[in-house]
């Protein structure tokens, strides 16, 4: 049997009668960047929390490489968490910090040393090897609790939204040092966030998760692209949720009519707003612009049809009305709920 | 006066009336004098000083309390040191009954609490008793009661407390993902408990074992109760200089040459805790 590298098959939590993960199953890839999205409570933290051996499953399993992973305690498996709040050891010096897992498994004094320098240097903090963390800034911490987990060269590294303490911009550069240093290990890494941006930006798959179930998993373009469900399309990015009746082939939405391949009946779309453009296009309509918010690179209208039907379009310049359009493949059906 | 600055000195006025005159009246005692007739002399001079100095007997009853706190201390870590780290890892549910269950001899009386290591201690005590029924000695052991023993074990009892309280506080703030970071980066518990929760219970540590340490050092009663001759502590020599012997001047230079160790050793444990916790 050829299977996953990392396998979770069924996998359940509940505590007491309330269950927080539900069914759970998933292949992940050697050296795969895939993340759990979802909102507080979805169980994406529980989940890793199960990987990391912190919490025991109520159900199912886990395999690595086709061996159970559950009944190896959490300071013997080959995988390591990255926690939210860094959690390096305040009485410890950088250095000491990325030392210890090595020292508390005995490795010898010189490989050590080199293995510890060499993960500093791979975070850029080899000049900060004598710091202790109260002296350096959470970006600078973030890259020791990294380089801290990377030196033990584990098969799977688990992040628990390691970036939400870091302001706007580090962000932005943490999470691109983050990729690079994905693809130059090539460790699995499995990052747990409730941010939409930063999962689509980080990620090779997104799992959405919402209420202990997996909603949808794919790449980020697929899974933005073609959101399953509503809650899929409204949760990763702002999209147009448009209802309308099929009738022979025909999808009638009020302010337009799309040609489908559906069966008749009520159906919900998701049209993305930057679908939405002035004309010309497939599909037009007349709309008024109601509210403009503008954005730098471009602008978000809030656009009012005759029938009373709202839609919000992000296009590039302003504009005061008249007719806008889109493409009939832009109109994604929802699964009903 | 506005209300609120009357408010803001009320604090400084207190210090300065129940601490700063008891302990300026008692420096000046330290330097005076008693006259034959047992009348206080005011004119300064460092006879009770060197009287201090000079009398070997202070020296080794200073000695003998420091020992019997140090032992104190010893014990009150050894017994309190795993009773918080049960509190805080291991309890559960039982953590705020147990809890309490240390806190709540601090509401007994302390000579209760001393008496009671008398019924204990005694030849016919409860324990003396229960050795002799079971045939485990021949006859009453007699260094139970009125030793150093006793004074100790009475001692660690009453400050255990104050040994478990800080050590808690200390345990309680080390955050959770530390020891789970420990183990997830491969640390056996043992190994995280001596590299991570006991560094940094380090200050609780200090804390506790100075106030047991001071407390105990300063302790009058449980020598006095449960103590012989060969227990007697400084704190013994000062309420009787105060007391029976009547001379104030000597029981001030004693008084006033404790508050200065305790102050030499709280000044050396505040610089340690410093150092680590910034460290």
């Amino acid at each position: 049997m050829t299977s996953a590298f990392l396998r979770l098959e069924a996998l359940g939590k509940s505590f007491g009668k309330h269950a927080v993960l539900e069914s759970i199953s998933l292949d992940i890839e050697r050296g795969e960047f895939l993340t759990l999205l979802g909102e507080s409570g979805s169980g994406k933290t529980t989940l890793l929390r199960i990987l990391g051996g912190f919490e025991q499953a109520t159900a199912g399993r886990i395999l690595l490489d086709d061996l159970p992973l559950d009944a190896i305690p959490p300071h013997r498996r080959p995988v390591h968490t990255v926690f939210q709040n860094y959690a390096l050891f305040p009485h410890m010096s950088v250095f000491d910090n990325v030392a210890y897992g090595l020292r508390v498994r005995g490795c010898g004094r010189d490989e050590m040393s080199s293995r510890v320098d060499a993960a500093l240097e791979k975070v850029h903090m080899e000049r900060f090897a004598k710091h202790f963390p109260r002296q350096i800034s959470g970006g600078q911490k973030q890259r020791v609790a990294l380089a801290r987990a990377l030196v033990n060269r584990p098969q799977v590294l688990l992040l628990d939204e390691p970036l939400s303490a870091l302001d706007a911009n580090l962000r932005l550069e943490m999470q691109r040092e983050l990729k690079l240093l994905q693809r130059e290990v090539g460790i699995t890494f499995i990052f747990v966030t409730h941010d939409q941006s930063e999962a689509l930006a980080i990620s090779d798959r997104v799992v959405l998760l919402r209420h202990g179930k997996i909603e949808q998993s794919g790449t980020p373009r697929a899974i933005y692209s073609t959101p399953r469900t509503a809650y899929a399309a409204s949760f990763l990015g702002k999209s147009n949720l448009v209802s309308g009746m099929v009738h022979h082939g025909l999808a009638d939405c009020g302010a337009f009519s799309v040609p489908v391949n559906l069966r008749d009946g009520p159906v919900t779309f998701s049209l993305r707003p930057e679908c939405i453009a002035p004309s010309p296009g497939a599909v037009q309509f007349a709309a008024e612009v109601v509210t403009e918010q503008f954005h730098g690179a471009d602008s978000l209208l809030t656009l009012r049809c005759a029938t009373g039907l709202e839609l919000s379009a992000r296009v590039a310049g302003s504009h005061n009305g008249g007719v806008f359009a889109f493409n009939p493949q832009d109109l994604v059906p929802l699964e009903q709920e | 006066m506005t209300r609120a600055r009357l408010v803001t000195l009320l604090p400084f006025a207190w210090i300065a009336l129940f601490l700063f005159t008891p302990y300026c009246l008692l420096f000046c005692y330290s330097f005076w004098s008693l006259d034959a007739g047992q009348q206080v002399i005011r004119h300064a001079t460092l006879a009770n000083y060197l009287h201090l100095a000079t009398t070997p007997l202070y020296f080794t009853v200073i000695l003998r309390s420091m020992r019997i706190a140090f032992s104190v201390v010893s014990l009150s870590l050894l017994i309190g040191y795993p009773l918080a780290c049960f509190l805080v890892f291991h309890a559960g549910k039982y953590r705020r009954i147990l809890y309490q269950a240390v806190i709540i001899p601090l509401w007994i009386s302390y000579l209760v609490r001393a008496y009671a290591w008398k019924v204990i201690f005694g030849n016919e005590g409860v324990l003396n008793t229960l050795l002799l029924w079971c045939h485990a000695i021949p006859h009453p052991l007699g260094f139970l009661l009125y030793s150093p023993f006793a004074v100790i074990v009475t001692l660690t009892h009453i400050y255990v407390p104050f040994v478990v309280l800080p050590v808690v506080a200390s345990l309680e703030k080390i955050p959770h993902e530390l020891i789970e970071s420990s183990s997830d980066l491969g640390a056996t518990a043992w190994q995280t408990f001596t590299r991570v929760i006991l560094p940094l219970s380090l200050p609780g540590v200090l804390s506790g074992a100075t106030f047991a340490f001071l407390l105990s050092f300063g302790d009058f009663l449980a020598p006095l109760l449960l103590g012989g001759p060969s227990s007697v502590m400084i704190a013994n020599i000062v309420a009787n200089l105060f007391g029976a012997d009547y001379n104030w001047p000597l029981g001030a230079a004693v008084a006033v040459l404790i508050l200065v160790m305790v102050l030499v050793i709280v000044t050396i444990t505040q610089r340690l805790e410093r150092r680590w916790r910034s460290a």
